[in-house]
């Protein structure tokens, strides 16, 4: 596998955004500057890292509540993302949708989704209308979804639409291991997620979800397949989150201290800074700009939502329908 | 209860006047959390029949890998199956995966043969994956069936806003349930009343749901130690006065209460009518109060339109008419869904200001 020194570098630096955004969020959430709760992804950069890199702003990706690193990977931007969880007018659905609902459709992103396996059929309504119009831009859908939405009746409805209409869609299941507390093994019928794709017919590849490029040449596949008009492709990217469910959740208690070093060990930013250096492809100081770099966008990050506007009263009235000559503001 | 920090006897209410269903006063009791009443009753019931069993998501809270014993990592959600694994095991306290139109379908299928299932649902907002089980098996299988059969299951899940979970974790779509002919719905609003209107709701033979509101869970007050049991369909007053009604349901009650408190440092003695029961629900209580009062003001979270706020005005047209000196209005969300930022979510829920706002101007003070 080939991967320009550009797309390397595009694919680190996400990784580590994803990383520092994370970690950056939960310490402001710690700090009571989140409205809400958090669920952070760090763990899992290279899943939504190794897809999006080959999509470009119009395709489309539908995401769950574990949304910042698909809402990163896709190209949104940190400030923004940053200034929603703060509740603020700034941010990307200008204090409204919170942590749990980031969107950016300039960018392609349908919104993350807290109903556990909702947005998948939207990903599919985002292939069906690439293929409606007669796949002229080439786009297609992606959704990301956990182990924990393959239990979700609508998720199975989605692979079946997708299969017998030959949809550009691909499945990306994140398979973390857990859907709250409840481990896949007690939850999934199987161990091999991916292999619920024969049953519909179409391609199914369980990938290493902590190696970025071991994703990064499965989506490829994906997306090439999806691109021709060969239809969907369910990928199951064995991944694990190293935060609790939520930022408030302490995995100690229902996971092993044994199973967090196996992955601890497996880190894909550390997996990939040492390939990287041993083939000479990037160096260590390349790698510590790009880190320097997102250090100081975090910070502006931080401050540029800790200094943003809260949004003014009418917002909550507004966008609940396109035109409504009298809106009902409460009956007070 | 072994939950309760204060261990002396209390009566349910101070005022003997007002309307307590359920086991009367000077019954020995403790002041507990609202969950830990919650929790007891779950394990009163599980005592008291064996054909009672509890489903939902993380209800045990994980699975050790080597022993595959379950954990209780969590206590279930919002601590509510807490303990219980450990007493009455997986087979009683049954994890489920996220599924939830199955294992509320399931639940219903367990019912039409011979169970009683107890399904948590976590966040209300989930109730709308199940939908269609609650709404075309569960509550009408009984009647397209010519009275063959019942469905005596209790689902239960949490409502409302202000803890910033955003537009899909914060519903309080009471009214879409209540529409449903089949099936009952009971909002409790605090120790009290939760402990008996859950037992009543397990040991109904139709379908019942039973609405927390994330408000309620953490709050401390009276409950009799006794299991018991307070009658579906029966509302209650929290206090008596003559000068205007005002309607609460869940944790809108609560507002209510402290509006009425706020009102009586102005003169104004409110009446208090809390509805513990939305479908069915006591028409007598509102009747009564309406005539007394004249004038009324109904407080729900939900959104306005099609709401319970808009069933009992109403009732109040209906049956209330001639006794009206003012009409009947109502304190609700607004038409929106609920957002994140906490101010517009704060603005969003009905609060105590609110209702001794709309008070005022009714009485023109
Ligand atoms: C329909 C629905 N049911 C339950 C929940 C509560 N819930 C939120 S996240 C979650 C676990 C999801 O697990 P998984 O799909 O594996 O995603 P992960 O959290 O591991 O990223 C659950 C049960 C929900 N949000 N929506
Ligand atoms: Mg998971």
């Amino acid at each position: 596998m080939r991967i320009s020194r550009e797309k390397l570098r595009w694919l680190y630096e996400t990784m580590y955004r994803i990383r520092r955004f994370e970690e950056t969020m939960l310490e402001q959430t710690f700090r009571g500057n989140a409205m809400g709760v958090t669920h952070p992804s760090d763990g899992q950069e290279a899943v939504p890292t190794g897809i999006c890199a080959h999509l470009t702003e119009k395709d489309w990706i539908g995401s769950t509540h574990r949304g910042h690193g698909h809402c990163i990977a896709k190209g949104l931007d940190t400030k923004a993302m940053m200034a929603e969880i703060m509740g603020r007018y700034t941010g990307q659905c200008k204090g409204k949708g919170g942590s749990m609902h980031i969107a950016d459709f300039s960018k392609g992103m349908l919104g993350a989704n807290a109903i556990v396996g909702a947005s998948v059929p939207l990903a599919v309504g985002a292939a069906l209308t690439a293929k409606y119009r007669g796949n002229e831009d080439q786009s297609i859908g992606v959704s990301f979804f956990g182990d924990g939405a393959t239990s979700q009746g609508v998720v199975h409805e989605s692979m079946n639409l997708a299969a017998i209409w030959k949809l550009p869609v691909i499945f990306a299941c994140e398979n973390n291991q857990y859907a709250e507390a409840t481990p896949a093994w007690y939850a999934v019928s199987t161990d091999d997620i991916s292999a619920r794709a024969d049953s519909y017919g179409i391609p199914g590849v369980q990938v290493d979800g902590m190696d970025v490029f071991a994703v990064y040449e499965a989506a490829g596949q994906a997306v090439e397949r999806a691109r021709a008009g060969d239809g969907p492709t369910l990928l199951e990217l064995k991944t694990y989150r190293y935060h609790g469910h939520f930022h408030a959740d302490d995995p100690k208690k229902y996971r092993k201290p044994d199973e967090e070093e196996e992955y601890a060990e497996r880190d894909c930013l550390q997996n990939f800074e040492k390939v990287v250096i041993q083939q000479q492809a990037m160096t260590a100081d390349q790698l510590q700009e790009i880190r320097d770099e997102i250090e100081q966008e975090m910070q502006e990050a931080v401050e540029f939502a800790l200094n943003s506007p809260m949004p003014p009263m009418e917002e909550l009235y507004s966008d609940v329908y396109v035109e409504y000559s009298n809106p009902l503001v409460g009956l007070r | 209860m072994t939950t309760a920090e204060a261990t002396t006897t209390k009566t349910v209410l101070s005022d003997p006047g007002v309307l307590v269903p359920g086991p009367g006063y000077d019954v020995p009791g403790l002041d507990v959390r609202y969950r830990d009443a919650f929790n007891q009753t779950l394990r009163d019931e599980l005592n008291h029949d064996p054909d009672v069993f509890i489903m939902g998501e993380d209800i045990s809270g994980g699975f050790d890998r080597d022993t595959l014993e379950p954990l209780d990592a969590w206590g279930g959600p919002f601590a509510a199956t807490k303990g219980l694994v450990q007493d009455f095991g997986p087979e009683r306290i049954r994890d489920a995966p996220i599924s939830e139109a199955g294992f509320v379908g399931a639940a219903v299928g367990a019912a039409l043969t011979g169970l009683r299932p107890v399904v948590d649902l976590m966040y209300f907002d989930f109730v709308t994956v199940a939908y269609d089980q609650l709404l075309s098996n569960a509550a009408k299988s009984r009647y397209m069936f010519g009275g063959q059969t019942k469905v005596p299951m209790t689902l239960f899940a949490r409502s409302g806003g202000g803890t910033g979970h955003a537009a899909q974790h914060s519903e309080s779509f009471y009214s879409m349930l209540a529409h449903i002919p089949g099936l009952k719905v009971v909002v409790p609003s605090d120790p009290y009343t939760v402990r008996g209107l859950l037992a009543a709701a397990i040991r109904d033979d139709d379908p019942v749901f039973l609405v927390n509101d994330k408000k309620l869970i953490n709050m401390t007050g009276f409950c009799p130690e006794e299991s018991f049991t307070i009658p579906l369909g029966k509302g209650r007053y929290l206090r008596h006065g003559d000068d205007i009604t005002l309607i609460g349901m869940s944790y809108t009650s609560v507002v209510c209460k402290q509006a009425a408190d706020q009102l009586a440092e102005e003169g104004i003695n409110a009446e208090v009518v809390d509805m513990l029961s939305l479908s069915p629900f006591d028409e007598d209580i509102i009747i009564e109060s309406v005539m007394k009062t004249n004038r009324v003001v109904i407080v729900d979270e939900d959104t306005p339109r099609a709401s319970m706020a808009s069933e009992f005005a109403a009732v109040i047209a209906d049956k209330a008419f001639d006794y009206l000196d003012a009409p009947v209005k109502r304190v609700t969300g607004p038409h929106t869904p609920v957002p994140y930022n906490k101010g517009l979510e704060t603005a969003f829920m009905p609060q105590p200001e609110d209702v001794v706002g709309t008070v005022r101007t009714m009485l023109g003070v």
